[in-house]
C-alpha cells in the first residue's frame, strides 16, 4: 500500500507505476469500497495522508481540502460557520457495515449526494475544481474556486462520479450554502406509491421550496407508509410554508408536522439507505428515472420477484433491496428501465455477483466508445481502478 | 488592427466549393443552404462583431437527421464545421472561418414536450430561451438560466457556453438545469445522453458536453428542469457612495447565511448608461448600485428585505429603493438586461466576463478602472456580484483600429488580473476565440494537453469550430 503525503509524491507514484505496467486501485477511508465492480490490482493507493482543508472562505461559500479529509472534519468547520456542503453526501457505512471515516475525495470520485438533490443538485453540481494525477503522472488542474466558470474543457463533472477510474484526486473544491436555520417535514400517512408520488411532484411543483421529498411504502419505517416533504428555510419561512404546503395537498389525506428532532435522524435514514440496510446479506439497487415513472417500474418489477423499496428525489429515485440469488434481479430492473427510461445500478452485492452483473447500466455501443476513448485519454495504460465501472474500461 | 489569428484557410477545401455545395444540396432542401455572398454575410460575425469571416457556405437542417447529415458528410470530405445558434456570443464563439461550413439550429425552434409533474421540458435546441419560459409561465413555471440575451439565444448556444444569468446565484448556470441532450457527434452518430433521470448513466458525459463550446459535437434536442416560480420576487435598489461599500455589503449579505436570488452591481457609468435607455428609476446620485433580489411570500420577502438592509445600512448605503409594483420589477430588470445594448448606443465596447473570488471584487474592480484609464478608454462595470462574475465594457471605437487594439489589451490585461486574483477568463460567455490566447495563463500546458486529448475523443482532426478554445499552437493532432 502506497501513502503519499503530497501530490507530488503521489504523481511519482503513479508514473513510476504505469512504467512497469502495473495496476492501482485507489482508497480514501475504505467506508464505500463495495461500490462499483470488485477490482484487483497490484497495488493500492491511500489517500490517507493527503489531508486538510487547503481553503475555506465563509463569505464566498467555497472550501477546498485534500482528497483524504474526512468528512466530518469538514462538516465540522462548515458547522462552526453554519454552512454546509449542499447536496447532502450519503454516508455509506450504514448499507456497507463499514467502519472508518469517509473522505472528501470519495465523495467527490463517487458523485455522492443525498436527498437534497432534488433542490440544490449533486455533488457535480458543487465540485468547482479538482486536482488531479493522470494516468501519465502528470498533475492536472481543471476548474477553480470561482462560483462561475466555463474556461476550457469542464473536466471536474466528467472526474465527478467516475469513481476513481480517469485519475487520482488530489484536493476538491466545493461550494457551499449557508445552513437552514430551521427544518421541518411534512407526513401524509397510508398513501400508496403512485398517489405519493402525485402528491411529491404536487410539492415540488409548488413555490414552496420542497428540500426533500420521499416516500417510504408500508413497512419500511413503521406499520403505515408515509410520504415526507421537507422544508429548509429561515424559522418563520418553515412554519409558513409547512402551512402552506399543507394547504395544497389536502386532496391526498390529513398531514401532520415532523420537527426538526424527528425530522433531522428520518432524513439521516433515507439519505443512508438505513431502512434497507438489514439483512446485510441482501442486494441493493438504486434506481434513477423520471419521478412519475418510479412507481410504474416498481409495478413491473413487483410481478417478477419479492423485494422491499422506497423511494427519494419526488420518486425519481428508488431504493431496492433484495435477495442476492441468481442475478439478484437484473435482467427484470434493466428491462424495467429499459421500458420506462432510467438508470440502475447495483449498489451492494457480494463480489462474484458484482463480477457478473452489471453494476452500472450497461450503455449504447456508440456511448460506450465514447467512455472507453475518455478513459484512455485520462489513463492510456489503464493504471486506475480498473474494471471499476465496466468490465473491460 | 486585427490582432486575433485565425487559422490559414485550407486552399483545397476553398477550391472544392462548389463540389460541397453540391453535396450539401443533396442532403438538404435549397431553402436549408445560404450560399450566395449577400445571404452568407448575416453570418459572418456574432456578437463579438470587430471580428468577421465569411464562411464557405451556411446550412440550416430541420431535424436531428438532417443535421448527422451533413456533419458526415464534412466528416468524410475533411470539411470544418462552426456550429451557431443565435450568434449572440459576446466571446465570438459562433465566428466562422472561410473554409468551414455554419451548420445553424435556428429552424429546429419546437417545444416538444412540457411535462410538469416530472418538472421538465424536452426542446429542440434552437428554441430561443425566453419561449420556455414564455410557454411555462401561464402555469407558474420558468426555466431558470436567464442570460441577458435571452430573448434571442438559443438553448443549444446556452449548452455551448454554459450560460449563466442575474439569477443563477441561487438556480444555477445551464449545466444545473439541464437534463439530457441528444447529441450529433462530428461522423454524424446520434447519441442519447442522460434524459429524464437526475443521476447519469456512467461518467457525466452531459457534464463534459454543456459548455465545451461546440468542439465535441452539436445538441439538437435537449430535456431542461422547470421550477415553479416563486410566490413573488422584488428586487430592491442600494446606492452607494462608494464601490468599496457596495462590495462589502454583497459579502455581508452572504456571511449572514443570506442568498438571495440575485445581487447584480453597476458603477456610475452603468447606472447612467442604463438609466438613459430604460428609465429605470436608478439613483444617479450613487457611485455604485447593487440590484438584490428577493423572493417569496410577502410577509417573507419583507423579513428578508429589513435583514439585508440592515447590512446595506451598516456599509453606508445612501439610497434604498424598493419596487413597487410588477412594472417598475420589469423595468429594473430591463435597464440590467439591456446594458450591453444600451451600452452599444453610447459607444462600441468589448465586454469582458472574468470571475474573481468575491472577496476580491472591490481591488479588482478599482485596478480594472486603473488599467483602461492607462489605455485612455473608458469603461462601465455591470456585473453578477453574487459570485464575482464581472463584465467590464471597455468603451471604444470600432472604425479606429489603433483604439481597437488598446482596448484589447486592456481586456487581456484585466482577464490576466482576473486570473492571478484566484478566478478564471470567464463565467458564463465562453472562451471563444476572444479568450482563446489566454488560456496559458490560467492553465499549465499539461491541464490544456489533458484537456485536448480528451477533445480528440470526439474529433481527432479538429473539423469543429477548430479556432476557438485552445490556442493555435501547441495543438495536439491525431
Amino acid at each position: 500500500m502506497i501513502f503519499p503525503s503530497s501530490e507530488t509524491e503521489a504523481g511519482d507514484s503513479i508514473r513510476a507505476l504505469q512504467a512497469s505496467g502495473k495496476k492501482l486501485r485507489i482508497e480514501g477511508g475504505g467506508t464505500r469500497g463495495g461500490l462499483g465492480r470488485p477490482v484487483s490490482t497490484d497495488e493500492v493507493l491511500s489517500t490517507r495522508s493527503l489531508t486538510g482543508i487547503t481553503l475555506y472562505e465563509p463569505s464566498e461559500l467555497v472550501m477546498s481540502a485534500r482528497a483524504g479529509t474526512p468528512v466530518s472534519e469538514i462538516e465540522h468547520a462548515l458547522a462552526a460557520n453554519n454552512q454546509m456542503l449542499p447536496f447532502e453526501p450519503m454516508d455509506h457505512r450504514m448499507l456497507f457495515g463499514s467502519s472508518g471515516e469517509p473522505t472528501i475525495g470519495a465523495i467527490a470520485a463517487c458523485g455522492v449526494s443525498g436527498p437534497r438533490r432534488i433542490q440544490q443538485g449533486a455533488a457535480r453540481d458543487h465540485l468547482i475544481g479538482i486536482r488531479f494525477v493522470n494516468g501519465r503522472g502528470e498533475i492536472v488542474k481543471s476548474g477553480g474556486r470561482v462560483m462561475k466558470n466555463v474556461t476550457g474543457l469542464d473536466l471536474v463533472k466528467l472526474s465527478c462520479g467516475a469513481y476513481g477510474t480517469l485519475g487520482l484526486l488530489t484536493e476538491v473544491t466545493f461550494k457551499l450554502r449557508p445552513k437552514p436555520e430551521r427544518t421541518g417535514t411534512l407526513v401524509i400517512n397510508g398513501l400508496d406509491d403512485a398517489r405519493a408520488i402525485a402528491a411529491l411532484s404536487a410539492g415540488l411543483g409548488s413555490p414552496f421550496e420542497v428540500s426533500a421529498a420521499a416516500h417510504l411504502p408500508a413497512g419500511i419505517v413503521g406499520a403505515a407508509a408515509c410520504t415526507l416533504l421537507r422544508i429548509e428555510n429561515f424559522a418563520a419561512s418553515v412554519d409558513y410554508r409547512l402551512g402552506e404546503l399543507a394547504k395544497l395537498l389536502t386532496d391526498f389525506g390529513p398531514s401532520r408536522r415532523l420537527e426538526e428532532l424527528e425530522s433531522l435522524p428520518l432524513w439521516r435514514d433515507i439519505r443512508d439507505a438505513t431502512p434497507l440496510a438489514a439483512p446485510r446479506a441482501n442486494a441493493v439497487w438504486r434506481i434513477s428515472a423520471a419521478p412519475t415513472h418510479g412507481p410504474k417500474i416498481v409495478a413491473a418489477l413487483q410481478s417478477q420477484f419479492a423485494f422491499r423499496h422506497f423511494y427519494d428525489w419526488g420518486g425519481g429515485l428508488i431504493w431496492l433491496a433484495c435477495l442476492a440469488d441468481g442475478d439478484a434481479g437484473a435482467s427484470a430492473i434493466r428491462a424495467a428501465t429499459k421500458a420506462h427510461g432510467g438508470y440502475a445500478m447495483l449498489v451492494r452485492a457480494p463480489d462474484d455477483l458484482r463480477t457478473r452483473v452489471d453494476v452500472f447500466e450497461p450503455q449504447a455501443d456508440t456511448l460506450m466508445k465514447l467512455t472507453a476513448g475518455i478513459k484512455a485519454s485520462m489513463d492510456p495504460n489503464g493504471v486506475f481502478n480498473p474494471g471499476r465501472m465496466y468490465a473491460d474500461v | 488592427m486585427s490582432q486575433i489569428a485565425f487559422p490559414t484557410p485550407d486552399p483545397l477545401i476553398l477550391a472544392r466549393r462548389d463540389a460541397i455545395l453540391a453535396g450539401l444540396a443533396s442532403l438538404l432542401p435549397d431553402e436549408c443552404i445560404v450560399s450566395s455572398e449577400n445571404e452568407r454575410r448575416a453570418y459572418e460575425t456574432d456578437a463579438f462583431t470587430s471580428y468577421r469571416q465569411m464562411p464557405l457556405a451556411v446550412v440550416l437542417p430541420r431535424n436531428t437527421e438532417e443535421v448527422s447529415a451533413v456533419l458526415k458528410y464534412c466528416h468524410q470530405q475533411g470539411v470544418k464545421v462552426v456550429p451557431r445558434g443565435a450568434g449572440t456570443s459576446l466571446a465570438g464563439g459562433a465566428i466562422p472561418q472561410p473554409d468551414a461550413v455554419v451548420i445553424g439550429i435556428s429552424k429546429m425552434n419546437g417545444i416538444l414536450e412540457v411535462d410538469y409533474a416530472n418538472r421538465v421540458a424536452r426542446v429542440e435546441t434552437g428554441v430561443t430561451n425566453l419561449s420556455i419560459t414564455d410557454a411555462v409561465m401561464p402555469d407558474g413555471f420558468f426555466y431558470a438560466p436567464d442570460p441577458s440575451s435571452q430573448l434571442a439565444c438559443t438553448i443549444a448556444g446556452n449548452i455551448g457556453m454554459n450560460s449563466g444569468g442575474a439569477h443563477c446565484l441561487k438556480y444555477g448556470v445551464t449545466i444545473n438545469n439541464i437534463l439530457g441532450v441528444k447529441f450529433v457527434l462530428m461522423d454524424g452518430t446520434i447519441v442519447d445522453i442522460g434524459g429524464a433521470a437526475l443521476d447519469p448513466e456512467g461518467l457525466d458525459l452531459l457534464g463534459l458536453i454543456v459548455g465545451s463550446e461546440g468542439q465535441l459535437g452539436i445538441a439538437t434536442e435537449a430535456t431542461v428542469r422547470l421550477l415553479r416560480a416563486a410566490e413573488g420576487a422584488r428586487p430592491v435598489l442600494f446606492g452607494f457612495d462608494s464601490s468599496e461599500d457596495a462590495g462589502a455589503c454583497v459579502a455581508a449579505v452572504i456571511g449572514a447565511g443570506i442568498v438571495p436570488v440575485a445581487m447584480e452591481f453597476m458603477d456610475k457609468p452603468a447606472i447612467e448608461i442604463c438609466e438613459a435607455f430604460a428609465h429605470a428609476g436608478y439613483p444617479l446620485d450613487v457611485e455604485a448600485m447593487l440590484i438584490i433580489e428577493v423572493e417569496g411570500s410577502e410577509a417573507e420577502m419583507a423579513a428578508q428585505l429589513q435583514r439585508i438592509i440592515e447590512i446595506a445600512r451598516a456599509h453606508r448605503v445612501k439610497v434604498v429603493k424598493e419596487s413597487k409594483s410588477a412594472m417598475e420589477t420589469a423595468l429594473i430588470w430591463k435597464g440590467r438586461k439591456s446594458a450591453f445594448g444600451a451600452t452599444g448606443r453610447v459607444a462600441d465596447y468589448i465586454c469582458m466576463d472574468g470571475t474573481v473570488p468575491t472577496s476580491q471584487l472591490v481591488r479588482v474592480l478599482a485596478r480594472t478602472g486603473e488599467i483602461v484609464a492607462s489605455y485612455g478608454l473608458r469603461v462601465a462595470n455591470v456585473f453578477h456580484a453574487g459570485d464575482g462574475n464581472m463584465h467590464p465594457l471597455i468603451l471604444y471605437n470600432v472604425n479606429d483600429p489603433a483604439e481597437q487594439a488598446k482596448a484589447e489589451e486592456a481586456g487581456n490585461d484585466i482577464l490576466r488580473l482576473c486570473v492571478d486574483a484566484g478566478g478564471c477568463l470567464t463565467g458564463e460567455h465562453g472562451v471563444g476565440i476572444e479568450k482563446r490566447d489566454l488560456m496559458r495563463h490560467q492553465f499549465s500546458d499539461v491541464d490544456l494537453e489533458q484537456q485536448m486529448r480528451v477533445r480528440a475523443v470526439f474529433d481527432p482532426q479538429w473539423l469543429l469550430n477548430p479556432a476557438k478554445v485552445f490556442p493555435l499552437d501547441g495543438r495536439l493532432v491525431a
